[in-house]
């Protein structure tokens, strides 16, 4: 933890990286991560550490995931040269399409690795949280195909501008259970789901949404992601015969920009972006951008970046989309950023709503208020750096947001078209 | 004041359950319901009982039930800080009841570790219990608290396993805190049909006092747990009294089995 304090040596925690040395023995990414939990949770962590030891790896396991997520989710999913932006942003714009995963956004990926695992360590029931509910349905869907029961925890705000995906949840068997206490978002339901989780850790299997929480989550939760990045850059060779010059994610808790990422760590000639929620402003709750503005803590088990107040509260955050509206970040994207490998910066409100505007009219393809981050931030990158070519994680799709867009973007349209 | 970290917990925990009965740890958010009643509060608790946990309120309690999660945020809403607290303790005529401060880590990374240790010490607070702070994490705050001779408490619970429980147990300062029950604070207390072997368990592996909490509310259960723990830790039951606005120390004298005069 004082390592924070002393200089950090950005080089050497790249080479570290690089190298495959974290998360170390400890759970640790240089300084972050680690596993800050309640005594209770320890067995019941060092038995998924154990699990993610003996089966990840293991041939039976990849081959039971891979049949999955080739015949189940729609694996892999397409790369799209993006015409139109290409030539409105006169740039070569490619986008990885994670929204045409099973349930429309990556979240699967790790939802159905982390069942299979669930079922082969013996849990008799999955818990979950949800932000955008798309990790929620994701769950859903994979505790209904591999036959666990499934309780999804939900922040009250998120059900109300989710609600499509609330539905979606109930129809796929999950018990839904509204979270009124705290913030009512992301956090409260991951708090909510860790108290759960720590009434009965030996049957119950958490299945952690994103690359956040104690060790071995963020590990965890980055292997079952990293095969975005896998075929993306794959892709890029076959179809661009060339990496991209840069790669772009959202970052909200950071999967599926970690998983993105993962692949191109090593191609220093590989610009890296992530794109946090800059909501509304720059000052304390107008936003969730924890990398940008965000000071090391520690939140639900893991060191590091936070948004919190002088006195260590974590601050309530905001952001137009509940998927990023996080006051916290995986530990290891705070550890690419103190090595100086993910550049960060942040998109508000108004460029992701114009994004998905633009993405919606330039490519017919309706991406998720998140991956809209995504594609404000390539767009800048964009007409910085001209003539480029640019990978766009289009983490999910839209159609989830209706509730927000029909009072923001298409009420402003109808608006317009009556006049 | 080169005892080692905890002993005087250790002692006030010793000295109660040398008179038959389990030591009493009641625990309060600092000031819930009234920040104005803090100070009038610590002082009935602490005649009551023989230490006194102060919750120092966060705005992400994960360990806690909703009693606690409650009152932290009342607290809150109040402007109840770490700094607060221990300006207010640094001030006021203490109990004779030790203290310990019970904060999830973050406040007291905020703080820093140093300054913490110092202020806490000048404050007349005997230690610390970190519930998101297991005992592998705990190096760099146990040797901060060490420098002042303040305890490190730590937790153990009935999962886990018999190698971490010798390790625990060893690294505990002022008393061993035996998490009675799987699940958060508040919870009724699920009667294990094997609690008494595990707080057994418990007992040979320490080498402090060994209190049991999590779930306790009633007369009957510290009668249950006499030879068994050296102390009971009372916490959502007794915030929910002070919230109620009944008198603790009547209430507290009731666990004991001692009518009020």
């Amino acid at each position: 933890m004082t390592a924070w304090n002393a200089e950090l040596d950005g080089g050497r925690l790249l080479a570290d990286e690089l190298a495959g040395k974290f998360p170390d023995a400890r759970g640790r990414f240089g300084p972050f991560g680690g596993r800050y939990v309640p005594e209770t949770l320890i067995p019941a962590l060092e038995r998924l550490a154990a699990g993610v030891h003996e089966h990840l790896h293991r041939e039976d396991f990849r081959r039971e995931l891979e049949l999955e997520l080739a015949s189940w989710v729609g694996r892999p999913t397409a790369l799209t040269h993006a015409r139109t932006l290409s030539r409105r942003w006169r740039a070569a714009v490619w986008l990885k399409r994670e929204d045409l995963a099973h349930t429309g956004a990556h979240k699967i990926n790790n939802a159905v690795g982390q069942a299979i695992l669930a079922r082969r360590l013996g849990a008799k029931r999955i818990v979950a949280e949800t932000g955008a509910g798309q990790h929620g349905v994701a769950t859903a869907a994979a505790c209904a195909r591999i036959g666990l029961p499934c309780t999804v925890y939900m922040g009250e705000v998120d059900m109300q501008r989710q609600a499509p995906n609330v539905g979606r949840m109930k129809l796929l068997g999950a018990t839904v259970v509204p979270v009124v206490n705290g913030d009512r978002t992301l956090r409260a339901a991951i708090d909510e789901a860790l108290r759960d989780w720590v009434s009965d850790p030996l049957g119950t299997y958490y299945l952690l949404g994103s690359a956040v929480g104690p060790h071995p989550y963020p590990y965890l939760v980055r292997e079952l992601q990293a095969v975005i990045g896998r075929e993306a850059r794959a892709q890029m060779l076959a179809r661009a015969a060339n990496l991209p010059d840069a790669v772009v994610a959202c970052v909200g808790g950071g999967s599926n920009a970690i998983g993105l990422f993962h692949a191109f760590l090593a191609d220093r000639q590989v610009e890296i972006l992530g794109i946090e929620a800059g909501g509304r402003g720059t000052g304390l709750g107008e936003n969730a951008a924890s990398i940008s503005f965000g000071r090391p803590g520690v939140l639900q088990g893991s060191y590091s970046l936070l948004l919190q107040d002088e006195a260590g509260q974590i601050q309530e955050t905001h952001s137009v989309s509940a998927g990023l509206d996080y006051p916290g970040v995986g530990p290891e994207h705070a550890l690419l950023r103190a090595a100086g490998r993910v550049r960060y910066e942040s998109a508000s409100d108004g460029e992701a709503l114009e994004a998905v505007k633009e993405c919606c009219e330039s490519e017919g393809i309706l991406p998720a208020l998140e991956s809209a981050h995504a594609l404000a931030g390539a767009k800048r990158w964009a007409q910085a750096n001209p003539g480029r070519r640019i990978l766009v994680g289009l983490s999910g799709r839209g159609d989830k947001d209706m509730p927000t867009l029909q009072a923001t973007l298409i009420a402003q349209l109808d608006q317009e078209r009556g006049r | 004041m080169k005892e080692r970290p905890g002993e005087r917990l250790s002692a006030a925990i010793r000295a109660a359950a040398a008179q038959g009965e389990p030591a009493i740890i009641a625990f309060m958010t600092a000031g819930y319901p009234l920040r104005e009643q803090f100070r009038e509060q610590l002082a009935a608790i602490g005649e009551a009982a023989d230490v006194v946990e102060i919750g120092v309120p966060f705005t992400d309690p994960m360990a806690d039930g909703v009693t606690i999660q409650r009152s932290s945020q009342g607290a809150l809403r109040q402007g109840v800080s770490l700094a607060w607290i221990l300006a207010e303790l640094r001030t006021m005529t203490r109990p004779r009841a030790p203290l310990v401060l019970m904060s999830y880590l973050n406040p007291l990374l905020a703080f820093g570790f140093e300054p913490l240790a110092r202020a806490a010490a000048e404050a007349g607070v005997s230690g610390f219990i970190v519930p998101d702070l297991p005992y592998d994490e705990g190096e760099e705050l146990r040797a901060a608290l060490a420098t002042q001779g303040l305890a490190l408490v730590q937790m153990v619970t009935p999962v886990t396993t018999p190698e971490r429980l010798a390790k625990v147990c060893a690294a505990s300062e002022g008393f061993v805190y035996a998490v009675t029950m799987t699940g958060t604070t508040g919870r009724n207390a699920a009667s294990l049909p094997d609690l008494a072997r595990y707080l057994g368990r418990v007992r040979a592996a320490a080498r402090t006092p060994v209190c049991a909490g999590f779930g306790i509310r009633r007369r009957e259960q510290v009668v249950a747990l006499r030879g068994q723990a050296d102390g009971v830790i009372v916490g959502s039951a007794l915030v929910e009294l002070l919230e109620r606005g009944e008198d603790p120390v009547r209430w507290l004298q009731g666990l004991r089995g001692r009518p009020a005069d």
